[in-house]
C-alpha cells in the first residue's frame, strides 16, 4: 500500500458515500492496515460509519477469521458510530470483535487473530452476538452530525527513522540531502536519540524542514522536557508527536505537508488534533489493554 | 460365508503415532498431559471451496450441525501453532527420516520431494479445519502368509485434538494431540479373507514397532475399508482390537447384504417416502410416554410400503431402523421412533391406532416419529427421509464408526478428493537421494527377526527373549554382552524383569548407565559376586552412582570370599557342632548346611559351601 493508495480509498468511499451508501466497509490486508485508517482519518470527514477490516487466516480455511470479521463490520458499518475504525477480532475466540478508532490503532503480533489493539486508547466499541456496544467513555461522532467532506493532498516524501545506539548523524543528513519534505523520528524512551544527531536536526531546523519524535516504547508519551538530550532536541526545532503511534505520526505528516509547505503552519498542525490522533489526558486503562 | 461368491474386498488404513522430539510443524512436546489447562479457546469452522469450486460431501454434512466448538490450550505445552494463531513452523526432520525407514521396510518408492496438504477437516477435531498430509512412499508390498499384499501408499500427516467431551452446545478437544507426527500406511483393497486382514494388520504393526513410534493405547489406530460385489466401499474407523477383524468384517458383510435385501424388497413394493412433515403433537395431549410429554413438539412422516423394513435386523442388535437413527441423531435428536417397534417407550397401543389413523396410513405402511423442539425437529426428519430414500439405492458409500462389539455405527458419508488442497504455508522439502540410500543400508531388524536370532545366538527362553525385545532393552542387552562375555541369562531377567521391580520400589532406574550395568556383569563374570546379589547391587549402584562398583558391593557385603575364608568359618561351626555330626552321621548336612549359609548369605555360592561341608564331615567320621 502506497500513500498514493490511500488517495485511491478515499475517492472511492468518498464517491460511495456520495451516491447513498449508509456504510462503508474496506476489506484491507493486515499489515498496513493502521496506515491506511489513520490515512483515511485525516482525509475524510464522513457522515456515516467507514469501517477497515481483513483476516490474519486466509479465507481459504475453514476457520478463517474473515467471517466473524466481515460479519461485524457490518454490523459496525449499520450504527450511529460515524467514524473512520478498524474492525477486527477482540480475542483468540471466535465470539466478539473490537471495534477501534482508526488514528489510536496498531497491528501488534505477527499472526494473532486479536493482533490489532488500541495504543494509548481503548476500543471505542464492542460487538458480540450481533450487538454492539461502544464504550461509554467514548465520545464519538454521530451518524450525519458530518457532511461528507474529502481533503485528498498528501506529500509521498516523507522519511521514518528509527533511532538506535550506533545511529550517525548520516541518517539524517542523506534524508535532507535526498529532498525529503518531513522526518518522523521514531526515538528511544520519552523521544530521544543520540547526541550526535543534534547538529543534523539543527540543519533540517535551518532548512525549514519538520521533524517529529515518536516514541519506540509504542506505549506512552513523548516528552522531551525531561532529560537535557530531550531539551536539546526541542532547541533543534524537532516537534513532539505526544501519544500518537510513530505509524499515525507518519501518516500525519504525510497529510499536513500535503495541506501547507510553511514551516510554521505545519508546526500548529501537527500540534492540532484532527482526527482523535492525540489525547491530552492519559489512562491506566491505555496499556496493554 | 462364501467370500469369494460375495466378491469380498478388504483394504486397511493404519494411523501410527512416531516417538519424535518434537510435533509435525512446530516445537511442542508430542507427550499428552492430564493437567489443569490455561486457558479455553472458542471457535467455529466452515466448510471451504476446494481448488476446483466444489465443497466436499462430507465437510458440508458436518457443516449443517453449526457445532461450537472449545480447544483446551496451554501456556507452556501446546504453543499458538496448534490454537491456529501462527503458522506451521518448518516439516519435521525426524519425522521423515522415521517414515522413510518405515517405507523402505515396506519395499516402496519414496517421493524425491514431500508435499504438504491440507485435508479439510470441520468436526473440530482440528483447529485450522484441516489435517495437513503429506505422501512419503508408494508401491511397497509385504510378503505374507497369504501372498503379496501391495502397499499402496505411506502418508505423513498431523494427529487430530483430543476429544474431551460433546454437549448439546459444543465439543470440547485437547490440544496436546493436535500436530503429532503420525504416519498413515494404506493397502490396496485386494484382501478377501477377514483372518488375512488380521494377519496384515498384525504384519504392518510388527514393521511399525522396529522403528521408533510411540507405544501404548491410542497410538495405533485401524480403519478398514470393505466391500462386496454387489455393495459398496465402506470406511471403518477406529479398530482398535486386531482381534475383533473377523467380526466386524462378518457384521459389514451381513449389514451390506441385508441393505441389498431391502432394496429389492423396497422397489418391489413400490414402496415411497413421503415428503410431508405432520405435527402430532396434539395426540399425544395426555401421554405416559416421558419422552413424548416432555418434547415442545412431536412429529412424523409416513414412510409407504416400509412395513416391517424399519424393524429388519441387519446386524446382531442393530435394525433398518438404527441406520435411520443415527442419520436423524447427527441432527441434535436423541432417538426415532418407529411404527415397527411401537407400541413401546410408554406408548401406547392405543396411541399407535391414533397415529396411524390420523396419518391414514394402510398396514404395509409405516411412520417415524421424532420428538424435540420445532427446528430440531424438522432437520431430524429431513435426515430421516434422506436415508430412507437412500433404501432404494442399497448399499451407500459411507464412513463408519467401528462399535466394540463388532458392529459399525454411521458417521458421515465417504469424503471425497474435493477435500484435499495444497497447504501454502509450507514450502516443498526436496528429499535427498543420497540420504534415503543411507537410511536403505541402515534399516533396523525387523521383531520377529530380531527375536529369531537373539534366541539363536544368546540361547536365551523364548518367553525372555520376547518381554527383552517388547520393552525395548534388546538393544542395551546386546551392548552388555557385547563387552562382558557373561552367561546372558542373567543379564537378560534383569533388563526385562527386574528393572521394572526396581522402578516399582521407587528407584529411579534412569540413573543407571550402560557402564553401570557392564561393571555390575564384570563382577559377577569375575565369581566376585553371587547372581543373588545382581538386583541389590544394582539397586545400590543406583543410590550411589558416582561410587566405584567394587566398593559399592563391598559396602553392602555382597563380595564373595574366597574358599580359604570359607573354609575357615565352616571349620568354626564343625568344632561347634562336633556332637551332632558324630551322632548323625552323613544326615548332618542339612542342618550344617542351614548354620553356614545364614552366616555367609550372599558371601558364598551355595554349592561351593555344600562341596567344602561335605569333605569335612566324611574327614571326620
Amino acid at each position: 500500500m502506497h500513500p498514493k493508495h490511500w488517495v485511491k480509498a478515499a475517492n472511492l468511499i468518498a464517491d460511495d458515500i456520495s451516491n447513498g451508501s449508509d456504510g462503508v466497509v474496506v476489506a484491507h490486508g493486515t499489515d498496513t492496515m493502521h496506515y491506511t485508517a489513520a490515512a483515511l482519518s485525516f482525509m475524510l470527514e464522513t457522515p456515516v460509519p467507514i469501517i477497515i477490516t481483513g483476516a490474519q487466516r486466509s479465507s481459504d480455511r475453514p476457520s478463517s477469521d474473515a467471517h466473524l470479521n466481515l460479519i461485524n463490520s457490518v454490523i459496525a458499518a449499520k450504527s450511529n458510530l460515524s467514524e473512520v475504525s478498524v474492525c477486527m477480532h477482540g480475542s483468540l475466540n471466535d465470539t466478539y470483535a473490537y471495534l477501534h478508532k482508526g488514528t489510536k490503532v496498531r497491528k501488534m503480533h505477527t499472526s494473532r487473530r486479536d493482533t490489532f489493539r488500541s495504543i494509548n486508547y481503548e476500543p471505542i466499541a464492542k460487538i458480540e452476538n450481533n450487538i454492539m456496544k461502544i464504550n461509554p467513555h467514548y465520545e464519538y461522532i454521530k451518524r450525519n452530525e458530518k457532511e461528507l467532506d474529502i481533503n485528498n493532498s498528501i506529500e509521498e516524501k516523507v522519511g521514518y527513522i528509527k533511532s538506535f545506539p550506533g545511529i550517525s548523524d548520516e541518517f539524517i543528513e542523506y534524508h535532507i540531502d535526498k529532498g525529503y519534505k518531513g522526518i518522523v523520528i521514531e526515538g528511544t524512551g520519552l523521544g530521544h536519540v543520540p547526541n550526535v544527531l543534534i547538529n543534523s536536526l539543527k540543519r533540517a531546523k535551518e532548512e525549514e524542514i519538520p521533524v517529529i519524535m515518536t516514541s519506540q516504547c509504542i506505549y506512552g508519551r513523548v516528552n522531551m522536557n525531561v532529560y537535557s538530550t530531550g531539551r536539546e532536541i526541542i532547541d533543534s526545532g524537532v516537534i513532539s508527536g505526544k501519544d500518537m503511534t510513530s505509524e499515525t505520526a507518519y501518516v500525519k505528516l504525510c497529510y499536513v505537508l500535503g495541506q501547507t509547505t510553511d514551516y510554521k503552519e505545519v508546526k500548529e498542525l501537527m500540534n492540532k488534533n484532527i482526527a482523535g490522533e492525540f489525547n491530552e489526558k492519559s489512562s491506566t486503562k491505555y496499556f496493554l489493554n | 460365508m462364501d467370500w469369494e461368491k460375495l466378491g469380498l474386498k478388504m483394504g486397511l488404513e493404519i494411523h501410527q503415532q512416531l516417538n519424535t522430539d518434537h510435533k509435525l510443524f512446530c516445537q511442542c512436546s508430542t507427550k499428552l498431559t492430564d493437567e489443569e489447562y490455561n486457558e479455553i479457546i472458542e471457535r467455529n469452522l466452515r466448510p471451504t471451496q476446494s481448488e476446483l469450486g466444489k465443497i466436499d460431501r462430507a465437510a458440508f454434512q458436518e457443516s449443517l450441525k453449526k457445532s461450537n466448538f472449545k480447544y483446551e490450550s496451554f501456556d507452556y505445552h501446546t504453543c499458538l501453532v496448534e490454537s491456529d494463531d501462527e503458522p506451521p513452523h518448518s516439516l519435521n526432520k525426524q519425522a521423515l527420516e522415521i517414515s522413510i525407514i518405515i517405507g523402505k521396510l515396506m519395499n516402496m518408492h519414496i517421493v524425491d520431494e514431500f508435499h504438504t496438504m491440507r485435508k479439510q477437516v470441520i468436526d473440530g477435531s482440528n483447529t485450522g479445519g484441516f489435517q495437513r498430509t503429506g505422501l512419503i512412499a508408494t508401491d511397497g508390498y509385504l510378503e505374507t502368509p497369504y501372498g503379496k499384499v501391495i502397499i499402496e501408499s505411506l502418508g505423513l500427516e498431523e494427529d487430530a485434538a483430543r476429544r474431551i467431551k460433546t454437549t448439546n452446545e459444543y465439543t470440547e478437544f485437547r490440544l496436546d494431540r493436535l500436530g503429532i507426527p503420525l504416519v498413515e500406511i494404506t493397502t490396496d483393497p485386494s484382501m478377501h479373507h477377514p483372518k488375512q486382514v488380521q494377519k496384515v494388520a498384525y504384519m504392518i504393526g510388527q514393521v511399525l514397532r522396529s522403528t521408533n513410534v510411540k507405544r501404548g493405547l491410542g497410538t495405533i489406530r485401524q480403519d478398514l475399508n470393505i466391500s462386496i460385489a454387489k455393495g459398496a466401499r465402506v470406511e471403518i474407523k477406529g479398530v482398535q482390537n486386531l482381534d475383533l477383524i473377523p467380526d466386524i468384517v462378518e457384521n459389514e458383510v451381513k449389514r451390506q447384504l441385508a441393505l441389498i435385501e431391502i432394496k429389492n424388497i423396497l422397489n418391489k413394493r413400490n414402496a415411497e417416502v413421503l415428503d410431508e412433515i405432520h405435527d402430532i403433537t396434539k395426540l399425544f395431549e395426555n401421554t405416559n410416554s416421558k419422552i413424548l410429554n416432555n418434547a415442545n413438539t412431536i412429529k412424523a412422516i409416513i414412510l409407504k410400503g416400509f412395513n416391517g423394513i424399519i424393524g429388519k435386523e441387519i446386524q446382531p442388535g442393530r435394525r433398518f431402523g438404527s441406520e435411520i437413527a443415527s442419520y436423524a441423531k447427527k441432527r441434535g435428536v436423541s432417538g426415532i421412533f418407529h411404527s415397527d417397534e411401537l407400541p413401546a417407550y410408554g406408548i401406547t397401543k392405543e396411541e399407535v391406532i391414533k397415529v396411524k389413523k390420523f396419518l391414514n396410513i394402510q398396514k404395509e405402511d409405516a411412520f417415524i416419529i421424532v420428538a424435540h423442539d420445532n427446528d430440531t425437529a424438522i432437520n431430524a426428519l429431513e435426515e430421516v427421509k434422506r436415508r430412507a430414500k437412500l433404501g432404494f439405492k442399497g448399499v451407500i458409500e459411507e464412513t463408519r464408526k467401528s462399535l466394540d462389539n463388532g458392529n459399525t455405527e454411521y458417521l458421515r458419508p465417504l469424503a471425497t478428493a474435493n477435500r484435499m488442497y495444497l497447504e501454502t504455508d509450507i514450502p516443498s522439502f526436496k528429499i535427498n537421494k543420497k540420504w534415503i540410500n543411507k537410511i536403505a543400508s541402515n534399516l533396523p531388524e525387523l521383531q520377529d527377526e530380531k527375536k529369531e536370532r537373539i534366541i539363536k545366538e544368546y540361547k536365551l527362553s523364548e518367553d525372555l527373549t520376547n518381554q527383552l525385545v517388547r520393552i525395548l532393552e534388546s538393544d542395551r542387552f546386546e551392548d552388555i554382552l557385547k563387552d562382558v562375555k557373561v552367561d546372558p541369562t542373567p543379564v537378560a531377567s534383569l533388563l526385562a524383569y527386574d528393572l521394572r521391580d526396581i522402578k516399582r520400589e521407587g528407584y529411579d532406574i534412569n540413573l543407571l548407565t550402560n557402564k553401570h550395568l557392564k561393571d555390575i556383569f564384570t563382577l559377577f563374570k569375575d565369581k566376585k559376586i553371587a547372581k543373588d546379589s545382581i538386583k541389590k547391587l544394582t539397586i545400590a549402584t543406583i543410590q550411589n552412582p558416582n561410587e566405584d562398583i567394587h566398593k559399592i558391593a563391598e559396602n553392602n557385603n555382597l563380595i564373595l570370599l574366597d574358599s580359604k575364608d570359607i573354609e575357615k568359618i565352616i571349620d568354626e561351626i564343625i568344632v561347634k557342632n562336633e556332637d551332632m555330626i558324630k551322632e548323625r552321621q552323613m544326615a548332618s548336612i542339612g542342618p550344617l548346611m542351614g548354620i553356614a549359609m545364614k552366616k555367609l548369605k550372599g558371601k558364598a555360592n551355595g554349592s561351593a559351601v555344600n562341596n567344602i561341608i561335605q569333605n569335612k564331615i566324611q574327614k571326620l567320621i
